[in-house]
């Protein structure tokens, strides 16, 4: 059997499926988001949905909220995540791999269900805060679920992803930068000219890739904002969930280019992810 | 000396870190056994087992859909290590052209989100009958998860050299049996964990049951959303809790077998980032 046909016939079945699955639904949202719907009896393919939907304020609101939600969740969790790994990377073993793994591999939705019964206003938080006699009402806590500032969302998506940056973060720490560590003090560095000088160019290339990760998830996800956002603008996700929802049928041309939008800005994304990789294979 | 600050500081910040990560648990409990928690009481002041017993409801939908979830996650992490080892051998095991752009093909859906193309696959589904069917709700889980074993796989064939099969194929092994004894023993951790990786990424998966399922197909995250959509917190809590479970259980098998910290410091789990 020679090499090409084989490496093909051992590829063919994961193409098959991202290709059909994936590739074939993406093509399928460009063509209904180009208004090529014969199930209601249109077949004119026009750009109309895409004027419609970037000219209209929703989806700039809605852009604006997703960038802003996505940039801080990654943001708040990248620097925590290399706060993190710095003070644990000495505190060895087995306790800090249950500590970090267990937030990754636990659902979004059960996250966000704890979370929200720790910052909600008759929450674990207010709570303490009445023992502490800050407040007495549930009412004088502040609103952090379905606000303006989406923290219920942010905060769940700090909890689950630090803890991926941090494993990043903490397996490049492993790496070279505790022998340069110990040259550097010798050398007479203050402990922020070690981190600056030292740690840091060894670990930015994880903490950049991770978080490219960390971004590209949280701009798509619809779990998390679907339950603790509010109704009014909504993240993309959901916005194009919603207006696919729409029992008009004409709706969905629109709900497609918001999500053929959503495609494009994430593929952008994955790469510069992917170049990322790749020029980390090869230094 | 320096080293004992860095110990202290440490065990510190684990101890911060830790309690950060448990935060949210804890209402979860106090609530599933909660009978009643009034504002702004800081324990329950009664304690009941209606979350139990809700669980275990005869003829109740919770049973009903934990089965449901067991089934596509199974399957679905089944024919994921399946579709995605082969991949992973191509990928891992051989040099060859194009090979960074098929990559780039495969990881596509780890990044992208398969609710674009879930939507637009949605009416084709409707056409084949495929809609609001389990098989339907199956097939759209592989796209987020074939990826994700391709990917393990490739970095388990990518550390082997090959050297053992060739031996084994010089003292007159066919290929399958150099495959069977061989290969597939060798490989049979990495194995496990992608069809882990996958087992999960299929349990937490809720928006493309939704699309795709119709409300027909009911999973464990159907009647979590609903519940968190409600005013209940203890049933809420109760489900999350059984909802949560197999991440534990998983984890804790994961780190009996694969003992992080010693050799390759889970390196499997990094990739997991985003399990739902």
């Amino acid at each position: 059997m020679g090499g090409r046909v084989k490496i093909a016939l051992l590829l063919a079945p994961a193409l098959l499926v991202i290709g059909v699955l994936f590739a074939g639904g993406l093509f399928a949202a460009v063509v209904q988001s180009l208004g090529y719907l014969p199930a209601i009896g249109q077949t004119e393919i026009s750009l109309d949905a895409y004027r419609e939907v970037l000219t209209g304020e929703d989806f700039v609101d809605s852009f604006l909220l997703t960038i802003y939600v996505a940039a801080s969740s990654t943001g708040i969790s990248t620097v925590l995540a290399v706060l993190a790994a710095l003070v644990l990377r000495r505190s060895s073993g087995r306790l800090s791999a249950v500590v970090f793994q267990l937030p990754i591999t636990i659902p979004h939705l059960v996250a966000a269900v704890g979370i929200a019964l720790v910052i909600s206003q008759t929450g674990l938080g207010a709570r303490l805060a009445a023992a502490l006699g800050l407040i007495g009402e549930p009412g004088e806590f502040p609103a952090l679920l379905y606000d303006r500032y989406s923290v219920g969302i942010i905060l769940t998506y700090v909890w689950k992803e630090t803890p991926f940056i941090a494993l990043v973060v903490l397996a490049s720490l492993r790496g070279v930068a505790g022998e340069l560590e110990e040259v550097a003090r010798t050398l007479g560095a203050n402990a922020w000219q070690r981190f600056w000088y030292v740690v840091f160019p060894v670990i930015s290339p994880g903490i950049i890739a991770a978080s490219l990760i960390v971004f590209a998830f949280t701009f798509g996800a619809f779990e998390v904002p679907y339950l603790l956002g509010k109704t009014y603008p909504t993240i993309l996700p959901v916005m194009a969930y919603n207006e696919y929802r729409d029992i008009d049928l004409t709706a969905r041309p629109a709900a497609m280019a918001i999500n053929v939008l959503i495609a494009l800005i994430t593929a952008v994304f994955a790469a510069l992810y992917l170049r990322l990789a790749r020029d980390l294979g090869r230094g | 000396m320096g080293k004992n600050v860095g110990t202290k500081s440490g065990n510190a910040g684990l101890l911060i870190v830790t309690t950060l990560v448990a935060l949210p648990f804890v209402p979860l409990f106090l609530w599933a056994f909660a009978g009643e928690w009034r504002f702004p009481d800081l324990l329950p002041s009664a304690w009941s087992v209606r979350g139990l017993s809700y669980l275990f409801e005869p003829g109740g939908r919770v049973l009903g859909a934990t089965l449901n979830s067991l089934l596509i996650a199974v399957s679905v992490a089944l024919a994921s290590v399946v579709i995605g080892t082969p991949a992973g051998m191509a990928l891992g095991g051989y040099e060859w052209r194009m090979k960074g752009l098929v990559i780039f093909f495969i990881l596509l859906p780890i990044l992208v989100p398969p609710l674009a193309s879930t939507m637009g696959l949605h009416v084709t589904f409707i056409r084949l009958g495929l809609a609001d069917t389990t098989l339907g709700v199956f097939l759209v889980h592989l796209v987020p998860t074939v990826p994700y074993t391709a990917i393990i796989m490739t970095s388990i064939f990518a550390e082997r050299t090959g050297e053992l099969e060739e031996a084994a194929r010089t003292l007159g092994a066919n290929p399958w049996q150099a495959f069977r004894h061989v290969t597939l023993p060798e490989v049979a951790p990495g194995v496990a964990v992608a069809g882990l990786f996958a087992f999960l990424i299929s349990w937490g998966q809720y928006i493309l049951t939704l699309l795709i399922g119709g409300g027909n197909v009911v999973t464990l995250p159907m009647l979590l959303f609903s519940a968190a959509s409600g005013n209940d917190p203890i049933i809420t809590s109760a489900l999350a809790i059984v909802f949560a479970l197999p991440a534990v259980l998983a984890l804790v098998v994961a780190l009996r077998f694969l003992k992080p910290g010693e050799s390759d410091d889970g390196r499997g789990f990094v990739g997991l980032g985003k399990v739902s």
